[in-house]
């Protein structure tokens, strides 16, 4: 096997879609009242969310007066059950290495193609049954639910890893409070399906 | 720098996290120290450790297993919740696992006395004389001839939590269902007790099990099923998927059980056949027809569960760790039972 020079394009627009994103997202409001219990946390969630990059992936991208912008309608509700992608486009041997939808919510590469989750709290499309203990076993092992198959790029957990269990807890607080949107997002395809025929 | 993002992805993608909660440096640095063998031996296990062997097995890509408990003197196992005991501090389990006749790695956990468990892992030295520490985050491909394909992969500090922590209790395989002496003749892969090996009723006997339930001391524990091949299928199903797929509060927020109940087993059977026969399940490939449900009743080609216990693709194995190889004996007797299956099989057998 030829290990093949990398350039990772999608990932960097990612990262410049970060910054846009999180200036859009700046004045996104608190969709639902703040759970009483815990309104600090569900601020301070609120900001992690707002400031880490979480929309740039789980909010589908649409098309806008000024090029692509977070569809908040839709917000973390992950990749749109709609939309069913084609086979990936195998590229040539060279510098590139993923593919990724224009929602910027699918995401070809080496491991196949991976699907970014719904985190609103829809009970049966989202984390609406994902308890706090889920959720943080999810970001803290890096493997679904902390107990199945690996979570796949781009979700970059070694950089989530750093969150302390508060912040968890608050971005878990959060999530718990947006509107839930019912959309079920695919499972990831394995490397064999992911790419149109050779 | 594309080296370095190369290596973001990877890692994002294949290398989970390790979680900081355990003190390696308490941990005894070769096995010899944690009182697994007598003083000078390092294949006679001491006086107070106990060998054991569940009658339905987890297939580790067809390692030999042993299996040892170690309960603290004066101490004992509550089994009032005969589906969830309760192990007193300082009890210590290991498995031992085996190549060729070589001993590759010897798994070991251990209550502590704040009540919580740690977990570690050691590689066994070319000699056979000791096993060493293994590192927190495992020893992904070690290079043992023996071992199928020429590797062994020992896991991760995390990968331990991964199923012992999905449970009622983290001890897995040591339990009422499995050490009944009512045991299962088509179980893949069992292991005869070895003599001195106990099993529930020894354990009653000497006072290291209490509390257990009077019905399951005068009826042994048995998986219910309508046939001999739903039994063996179901208690395969247990031991290879049950941690993480149960009711207790420590499973995954998945609508199906397989894990079997030794105090209820007529309403954990109906809580697996109901939560996946003609159940169409979340998980979809190309593979699989649209029709397809968890377990397609005569139907194994349209079945999920069975096309993920099939497959050994990384996003889609099932169990998703542990294992490189699929376990051909295992594979036959769920699609056995599959075969066998009726509408009439919710019927109380």
């Amino acid at each position: 096997m030829t290990r093949r020079p990398v350039l990772v394009p999608s990932f960097w627009a990612v990262a410049a879609a970060t910054a846009v994103a999180t200036a859009l997202l700046s004045a996104v409001p608190v969709a639902r009242a703040a759970d009483s219990r815990a309104p600090e946390k569900v601020v301070r969630g609120k900001y992690l969310v707002s400031t880490s990059g979480c929309h740039d992936c789980h909010t589908p991208f649409k098309l806008g007066p000024n090029g692509p912008e977070p569809d908040m309608a839709r917000a973390l509700s992950g990749h749109p059950q709609a939309l069913v992608m084609p086979p990936a486009p195998q590229l040539p041997p060279g510098p590139w290495l993923v593919t990724t939808a224009a929602t910027n919510t699918a995401f070809a590469g080496p491991w196949g193609v991976s699907f970014t989750a719904n985190l609103t709290p829809d009970a049966d499309t989202g984390l609406g049954q994902w308890s706090l203990k889920n959720f943080m076993d999810t970001i803290r092992t890096g493997r679904h639910l902390g107990r199945g198959r690996a979570v796949l790029p781009p979700m970059p957990i070694p950089v989530y890893n750093n969150f302390t269990d508060d912040d968890l807890e608050a971005v878990y607080s959060y999530l718990r409070t947006i509107p839930p949107i019912s959309n079920r997002v695919p499972e990831p395809l394995p490397p064999a399906q992911a790419t149109a025929a050779k | 720098m594309a080296r370095v993002l190369a290596a973001l992805l990877a890692a994002a993608a294949l290398a989970p996290a390790i979680p900081q909660t355990t003190d390696d440096a308490a941990l005894p640095e070769h096995l010899s120290e944690t009182g697994l063998f007598a003083d000078g031996s390092s294949t006679q296990p001491r006086r107070d450790v106990l060998g054991f062997a569940p009658q339905y097995a987890l297939w580790s890509d067809g390692a030999d297993k042993r299996r040892w408990i170690r309960v603290p003197t004066g101490a004992a196992i509550d089994a009032s919740a005969p589906d969830a005991w309760q192990f007193p501090p300082g009890t210590q389990l290991w498995k031992e696992f085996s190549h060729g006749g070589r001993r590759v790695e010897t798994r070991y956990i251990e209550r502590q006395r704040n009540g919580r468990w740690r977990y570690a892992t050691y590689v066994w030295n070319a000699r056979g004389d000791d096993a060493t520490l293994a590192p927190s985050r495992g020893v992904p491909a070690l290079a043992v001839a023996e071992a199928p394909q020429g590797r062994y992969d020992v896991p991760a500090r995390a990968d331990c939590t991964a199923c012992h922590e999905g449970a009622a209790t983290p001890v897995l395989g040591f339990s009422a269902l499995q050490l009944s002496r009512d045991r299962d003749p088509l179980a893949p892969h069992v292991r005869a007790p070895a003599a001195g090996d106990v099993d529930l009723d020894a354990l009653v006997a000497r006072g290291l099990v209490r509390d257990l339930p009077a019905a399951l001391i005068q009826r042994a524990p048995r998986v219910q099923a309508a046939s001999a091949v739903e039994r063996a299928a179901l208690g395969y199903l247990h031991a290879n998927c049950g941690h993480c797929h149960n009711r207790s509060d420590a499973g995954v927020p998945v609508q199906l059980t397989l894990a079997q109940s030794a105090l209820d087993p007529a309403a954990s059977r109906s809580e697996t056949l109901r939560s996946t026969l003609g159940v169409a399940g979340r998980y979809r490939t190309p593979d699989l027809p649209p029709d397809a449900a968890l377990i397609a009743p005569q139907a194994p080609e349209r079945s999920v569960l069975l096309a993920r216990l099939r497959s050994r693709q990384a996003q889609t194995q099932m169990p998703p760790l542990g294992t490189h190889l699929t376990d051909p004996e295992g594979l036959a007797l769920v699609e056995r039972w599959i075969r066998q299956l009726s509408s009439t099989v919710e019927e109380e057998p």
